[in-house]
């Protein structure tokens, strides 16, 4: 039988592990082999407006238009965050997402339009 | 020529649903399915968050011994957050030479534990089942359901309605454009019978990973093709595979401009026990952002 303050440590305890992953950045999980990854498409023409269209069939609905969010919780994907990214780490996110805070992971797509996304998403920058 | 009697009451039920997506249509903007083309396996793909799609899967085959039918599951399928998806089914069906009856709904959840993507990914999937005890929309086939269950008429099916809980584990991957997708699946009638067991698996692959720098209807990249296998595993107080049916099923999918997605599949029963052929048709609309009208915004930071 567990003591009651001890139930109550380890739920505390549990709970700042638990809070603490989760405030952590997106971009400090990924791997440095992932963050290296260049982008095979990078600054082609063909590449950036197949990206476009691939932005505007999954990406338009939430981040708008323009990329610009809706100022609220869909953030803009014209910021300086966005710019200082490696392509590695931008494909990285679209595979990964984050369910928690609404964002779709994009496994589903076939790589060659992630990084044709990357690829757009750099052009608009 | 009752066949083709058939085919026209069968086909009300899936334009009703179809009908009703144009009509949405016309006022909502329109996105793009990401799902694979699969009629009874699930993959780890959920609805994005806001978004509904509504679709139609028809089935339609001939039991030995019994009349040919044509039966459709109307699917509503909302996504409530990006890890959680709701759907309500309606279900009718259309019988020669018998009559065609809306037969039931159900409510499911699939819900992604994980909050991002692994190697292997699970979903937990939560179904209530008001339906007849064979329902011919066969979205999925447990225990030792047969082709004998979807011989009966359709007066005998009303009847016996059935309140059932259905419990799946779907575990799923995307691996170099491939989707490699298994289920497990666990039903229980609420008011007696035994568990019975089932399972899916289904892998599908885009023909071309690389979207067009031009706006395309015919293009590679447009069109999935895959197969799925699925069947009956026994129950808990006969758990053997005699008298179990099982069927293997070639699949394409085709992603139409507007947010329309056309998929077909047909099926091959692979035990005495199965019926010989289904041949399946789907028709997909997605709607974006109908979350919308119930919420000011969703999603997150980056």
């Amino acid at each position: 039988m567990i003591r009651p303050s001890l139930a109550v440590f380890l739920i505390a305890l549990t709970s700042a592990v638990a809070l603490g992953a989760a405030s952590a950045s997106h971009w400090e999980r990924v791997t440095a082999k992932d963050h290296a990854r260049p982008n095979p498409l990078a600054g082609q023409p063909d590449a950036i407006a197949a990206g476009a269209l691939v932005y505007r069939d999954h990406c338009q609905q939430c981040h708008q238009a323009n990329a610009r969010g809706d100022g609220h919780k869909r953030p803009s994907l014209r910021s300086n965050e966005i710019h200082n990214l490696s392509d590695g780490d931008i494909e990285w996110f679209l595979r990964q997402g984050d369910l928690r805070h609404g964002m779709p992971t994009w496994s589903s797509l076939p790589q060659a339009q992630r990084w044709q996304l990357v690829a757009y998403l750099r052009s608009i920058q | 020529m009752e066949a083709s009697i058939l085919l026209v009451k069968s086909l009300i039920y899936f334009w009703r649903g179809a009908a009703l997506a144009i009509c949405l249509a016309l006022f909502i903007p329109i996105g793009r399915a990401q799902e694979k083309p699969y009629f009874v396996t699930y993959s780890h793909d959920l609805e994005e968050p806001g978004n509904l799609e509504i679709e139609t899967k028809s089935a339609v085959a001939q039991p030995n011994g019994g009349n040919p039918f044509g039966a459709t599951a109307m699917e509503l399928e909302y996504g409530t957050r990006a890890w959680w998806t709701t759907e309500l089914y309606l279900d009718g069906q259309a019988t020669g030479s018998d009559s065609a009856v809306f037969t039931g709904w159900r409510l499911e959840n699939r819900i992604r534990p994980l909050m991002r993507d692994h190697a292997v990914n699970p979903v937990l999937y939560i179904e209530y089942e008001n339906t007849p005890t064979s329902d011919k929309t066969i979205l999925e086939v447990v225990g030792h359901d047969g082709q004998a269950d979807l011989a009966s008429p359709n007066a005998t099916l009303r009847r016996n309605h059935q309140h059932e809980a259905e419990l799946k584990l779907i575990l799923s991957s995307n691996v170099k454009d491939w989707n490699i997708s298994e289920n497990f699946i666990s039903e229980k009638n609420l008011g007696h019978d035994p568990w019975e067991f089932g399972y899916a698996v289904g892998a599908t692959r885009p023909l071309r990973g690389a979207a067009s720098s031009r706006e395309c209807t015919f293009c590679a990249e447009k069109f999935i093709a895959g197969a799925e296998a699925y069947g009956g595993l026994g129950d808990t107080s006969a758990l053997t595979m005699r008298d179990t049916s099982h069927y293997i099923a070639p699949l394409i999918g085709w992603q139409l401009p507007r947010g329309v997605r056309f998929s077909f599949s047909p099926g091959f029963g692979l035990t005495d026990t199965s019926l010989a052929r289904v041949y399946r048709v789907g028709l997909a609309f997605e709607f974006e952002q109908i979350g919308k009208w119930f919420h000011s915004s969703q999603g997150g930071d980056l």
